[in-house]
């Protein structure tokens, strides 16, 4: 899973999103370990403070957890990664109803394309 | 604030051309820190100071404690603008070198990097290309156990892939108690990697910022807000 950073955000905002997707999507397993800072940083070709920063808040939020001996590792609480799961979604839908919003798509118009689109896919 | 560098009133003349106007700067330990400006900001000028290379008309730097000289010299490692090494060398004769010349210099990280890069040790200088000849130059300064890292313009003359390398080199090899500080044109090749910026014009400090400050005050990134300051 590639990082994939837009210049016009904060790097640091970006890399939480990208790490909770990594953590979400069972790339870090539950209550596997994380690579090193160092490494991580690397991985993403940034800053190592930057990273540094983003685990923190990570481990604030609960979804990371350091053990002071041997390193950071991916929660093992299952509940936590599906609340963090559905803040992802509500993020993303909230931003698709914003842009259809703009598009003069009202409350039935939406429904209805969802539904098309998904039946389509479904196929 | 424990900081590697600090400058004050720091002001560089050459004739009437004033390079460097009244500069005052603190930059903390363990930081990677982009010094940006357009041609003739003062960039080089500023960088030649920090190595005693040039000497300031007025006002004061201190490096670690230190004015520049003898002692600061054992703790930067610079990277100057060209090459200054000698043709006639092998890379491996320049290492030996560099070994002799710094007590901080290790001469593994040297060689592992010369390797990862299929430098072959026993070549001499002259038949190097200009980038490679660039990349053995960086290797020699980031081999270096230093407090604080000075280079200029680390990435001007290399390929898009070689520079990836180089900042992989650069955020690989400091160390948290270190501080890079780097001088560019090329913002939006970097941006991610640094920690602060600096911006230069006419030799005046007109910004010093983090680089997510300014993404989320402004919304723009680093490079399209150079591009608006120092829009000609």
């Amino acid at each position: 899973m590639p990082w994939d950073l837009k210049s016009d955000r904060p790097i640091y905002t970006q890399l939480i999103e990208q790490l909770e997707l990594k953590i979400c999507s069972g790339f870090y397993a539950l209550g596997s370990k994380l690579p090193s800072v160092r490494d991580l940083a690397q991985e993403a070709s940034v800053n190592p403070n930057t990273m540094q920063r983003a685990l923190a808040k990570l481990e604030e939020d609960g979804l990371l957890y350091t053990n002071r001996t041997s390193g950071r590792f991916v929660t093992e609480d299952i509940k936590m990664i599906q609340k963090t799961k559905t803040k992802l979604a509500q993020e993303h839908i909230q931003e698709f109803l914003e842009k259809m919003k703009r598009l003069g798509f009202d409350r039935t118009d939406i429904l209805n394309i969802l539904a098309e689109m998904l039946e389509e896919a479904g196929k | 604030m424990n900081s590697i560098l600090s400058c004050t009133n720091l002001s560089k003349a050459f004739g009437s051309t004033m390079a460097l106007k009244n500069v005052n700067l603190e930059i903390a330990r363990g930081r990677i820190v982009g010094l940006l400006g357009p041609n003739g900001s003062g960039k080089s000028t500023f960088i030649k100071i920090c190595n005693e290379l040039l000497t300031p008309t007025s006002g004061e730097i201190i490096i670690g404690g230190f004015k520049p000289g003898v002692e600061t010299k054992k703790i930067v490692s610079y990277l100057p603008e060209k090459n200054y090494l000698n043709d006639w060398m092998k890379v491996s004769e320049i290492i030996n070198f560099f070994k002799d010349f710094y007590a901080d210099f290790n001469s593994e990280k040297a060689y592992d990097m010369l390797s990862r890069l299929n430098i072959r040790p026993e070549s001499r200088l002259k038949t190097l290309s200009k980038g490679t000849k660039e990349k053995v130059q960086l290797i020699l300064v980031m081999s270096r156990e230093a407090q604080l890292y000075l280079l200029d313009e680390p990435i001007g003359g290399v390929d898009p892939a070689a520079r990836n390398y180089i900042l992989d080199t650069i955020l690989k090899n400091y160390n948290e108690e270190a501080t890079v500080i780097l001088s560019t044109h090329l913002i939006a090749d970097i941006e991610k990697i640094l920690d602060d910026i600096i911006f230069l014009k006419d030799g005046q400090v007109v910004l010093q910022k983090t680089v997510d400050d300014i993404r989320s005050e402004t919304g723009k990134s680093v490079d399209a807000l150079f591009r608006e300051v120092f829009k000609c």
